[in-house]
């Protein structure tokens, strides 16, 4: 199965590395003191690990072909994804899902703090990549900017508590509907751009969000952020810090379940079937007498009312906001969960939102690595496995005769 | 109106800055339509390999001519070696898929070159070597141009006739605008098409390595997400001047230069990037297919 050329072409892709990442990974100076330090070890393995990708790759790509033309002749029936074929068996899914339930139900009890913080952490970003899957994954608008609608709603919450002070329950459904509006100030001239001008406009968008609110100090505070935000009260009874938070991971709980609900009844829709077939073709779609606009519109505004929310509960839950965490990598964390997830997939995304967040979490030593590997698997993900870890399943319909 | 000719310079030096990146832009987009989002990266990198290149040689005891020289080419040698890899993993591969996925792609090289320079060498910002001498008789006009910004105009204007030559009268350039007509026709009468696009990476990354590394001696310091702000700004550029055009995209720079550098002297500086944004915002709600570009209608 090695031939000789892919050993050569294998070795040469090693040196190609090892030159194109020498200065960089080899060389480090330090300009003030005017020292160079050399780390020829990086050099080797780069090498050693490129070469490996080279064979790997290879392997995997030769095994590909074979099976597609395995299939061609009808020696073997295509395999449905494995995890389609686990899922929808109620035999094993039913388990999982009361296994994971009452694991999710009884964490406050079992673990520290710390850890129901990080747990909170990963729920939100659920949340996110559940909102942002509406816009992306079903109706194919690529959001770039959609940390912009998560700041609002954060910041919602904060100047809402610091001016009129406001609790956590009134700013919610307020965070979601400024969300939404915000959303559709920005869908409404935007949405008739074509996929890749929008993602910029988004991108955009989200960066003008972030530099007023770090530059307009009477307004927002400015870079320092606005402290002191309360966590949400019960009836105004007064609670521990440990009862707060471990109250909030269960309304994240439940907020997260909200979401699956509305998403899950949203895909299935009118609506939902709308935003599916305006991804896949729009000519199309508007021929069968579908409102582009309208629609690309409810989708842009429901996934921003999700961040919305989402950025009430992460004030809430920090109870401090500054424009530094907004950033553009924010977004493309939250991008990375769908895509990883797989675009469109409920269970995906909430698959690759626990990986994501806890992985880095737990594996501190490749904490720094993080973004990199993110980075990586938006690549990957790609080339290799555009529909993500787990696949919709497209709802089919048979005619009764 | 000194004040208002000092604006008017240092529009015209980021003028020209952009313009060497939305290039890069430019050209890659009229060929496979693609928006290269790690293109940025190319000019944070080049950016890096020329101060790692000239702290080296410096320290050996080079004199100054020869460290810019080889500084230079080593920035735009080593660009020009990631943009050609970028493609050759990132974007090849996904050659025929729907439109979004290369982009998505592209992002993710754009995040992992970044951190790939943060985690090889630091976070901090890191000083940069004034590598461009002074000139002596542009000292009584220290004030509105200095020696850097005359350089930067001279190599970017110098840069630019090249390429619309290579573009112009070259087999290249002639294969490089056969392609970006139709891929599939040029194919067939017997234009390499992955060779071009390659060539085309190259040139564009070279090209924004040498305005890394020209900036940067500019302004004096480096940080591995200088790629990212100054990569958007391209792009508007790019598309302000009509995507895929190669006059649009020098037209579009030295726009948005001077917006830039007026808006931040007359208005405020705290909203420099808000300027850009909100332009490119603009332009594409407005006139989308810029100011010097054709307006397509999508064949169904």
């Amino acid at each position: 199965m090695l031939t000789k050329k892919d050993v050569c072409q294998a070795l040469l892709t090693g040196l190609w590395f090892m030159f194109l990442t020498f200065p960089i990974l080899v060389i480090k100076v330090n300009p003030t003191e005017q020292t160079v330090t050399w780390r020829w070890g990086n050099m080797f393995w780069i090498g050693g690990i490129s070469c490996l990708m080279y064979l790997f790759s290879r392997f995997f790509i030769a095994y590909r072909v074979a099976k597609q033309e395995r299939i061609r002749l009808g020696l073997e029936q295509e395999t449905r994804n494995w995890n389609l074929h686990f899922l929808q068996r109620p035999a094993f899914f039913l388990p999982l899902l009361g296994t994971g339930a009452l694991f999710l139900l009884a964490f406050p009890a079992f673990f520290s703090t710390y850890q129901v913080n990080i747990m909170i952490t990963a729920l939100m970003y659920v949340v996110l990549g559940l909102g942002l899957n509406i816009v992306v994954g079903v109706a194919g608008l690529l959001d770039l900017g959609y940390v912009a609608f998560y700041a609002v709603g954060a910041y919602v919450y904060a100047l809402l508590h610091l001016h009129f002070d406001l609790g956590f329950w009134v700013a919610l459904p307020i965070g979601g509907l400024l969300g939404a509006l915000f959303g559709i100030l920005l869908g409404f001239p935007v949405l008739r751009l074509r996929g890749d001008y929008l993602a910029i406009v988004t991108l955009g968008f989200g960066e003008i969000i972030r530099l007023v609110l770090e530059n307009w100090s009477a307004f927002s505070q400015g870079p320092s952020g606005i402290a002191n935000i309360p966590r949400p009260g019960f009836f105004g009874i007064e609670m521990s810090l440990e009862a707060s938070i471990t109250y909030l991971y269960y309304l994240m709980i439940a907020m997260v379940l909200f979401t699956i609900f509305v998403v899950n009844r949203l895909q299935h829709s009118r609506i939902g079937r709308a935003w599916v077939a305006l991804r896949e073709d729009d000519i199309a779609c508007q021929a069968m007498g579908i409102d582009k606009t309208r629609t690309k519109l409810t989708a842009f505004a429901l996934g921003a009312t999700w961040a919305g929310m989402a950025g009430v509960f992460f004030a809430a839950k920090t109870t401090f906001v500054n424009p530094a965490s907004f950033t553009f990598l924010e977004s493309a964390i939250i991008l990375c969960i769908v895509v990883l997830g797989g675009m469109g997939s409920i269970v995906g995304v909430i698959a690759a939102a626990l990986l994501l967040i806890l992985l880095p979490e737990y594996l501190r030593t490749f904490a720094d690595y993080r973004m990199l590997v993110f980075g990586a698997v938006l690549v990957v993900m790609m080339i290799f496995r555009p529909q993500g870890i787990i696949s919709t399943v497209r709802r089919t319909y048979t005619l009764n005769r | 109106m000194e004040y208002f000719i000092e604006l008017l310079f240092s529009g015209l030096t980021r003028g020209s800055i952009y313009a060497l990146i939305a290039l890069g832009y430019t050209m890659v987009y009229g060929i496979i339509g693609l928006i290269n989002f790690a293109h940025g990266e190319m000019y944070m990198i080049g950016a890096f390999t020329a101060l790692i290149v000239s702290s080296v040689l410096s320290i050996y005891g080079l004199p100054l001519p020869a460290i810019l020289i080889l500084t230079a080419l080593a920035a735009a040698t080593w660009a020009a070696a990631y943009g050609f890899t970028v493609e050759r993993l990132a974007y090849r591969p996904l050659r025929n898929a729907p439109r979004l996925t290369p982009l998505i792609s592209a992002i993710g090289m754009s995040i992992f070159l970044q951190n790939y320079v943060l985690l090889a060498q630091t976070s901090d910002f890191l000083p940069f070597p004034a590598l461009i001498p002074d000139i002596p008789w542009l000292e009584p006009y220290a004030a509105i141009i200095g020696s850097t910004d005359l350089t930067i105009l001279v190599v970017a204007a110098v840069a630019m006739l090249l390429l619309t030559l290579l573009i112009k009268y070259s087999r290249i350039g002639k294969a490089m605008r056969a392609t970006a007509q139709d891929q599939k026709m040029a194919l067939l009468v017997g234009v390499n098409v992955d060779r071009i696009i390659y060539i085309t990476f190259v040139i564009g990354s070279a090209l924004a390595a040498i305005g890394g590394l020209l900036i940067a001696s500019h302004i004096g310091q480096i940080n591995f997400s200088i790629g990212f702000i100054a990569g958007i700004k391209a792009f508007t550029a790019a598309v302000l001047g009509g995507i895929g055009s190669i006059p649009g995209a020098v037209l579009g720079s030295f726009v948005l230069g001077l917006t830039e550098a007026f808006a931040t002297g007359y208005v405020s500086s705290d909203y420099e990037d808000v300027f850009a944004f909100s332009l490119l915002v603009l332009i594409l709600i407005f006139r989308p297919s810029g100011l010097l570009g054709k307006a397509t209608m999508e064949k169904v």
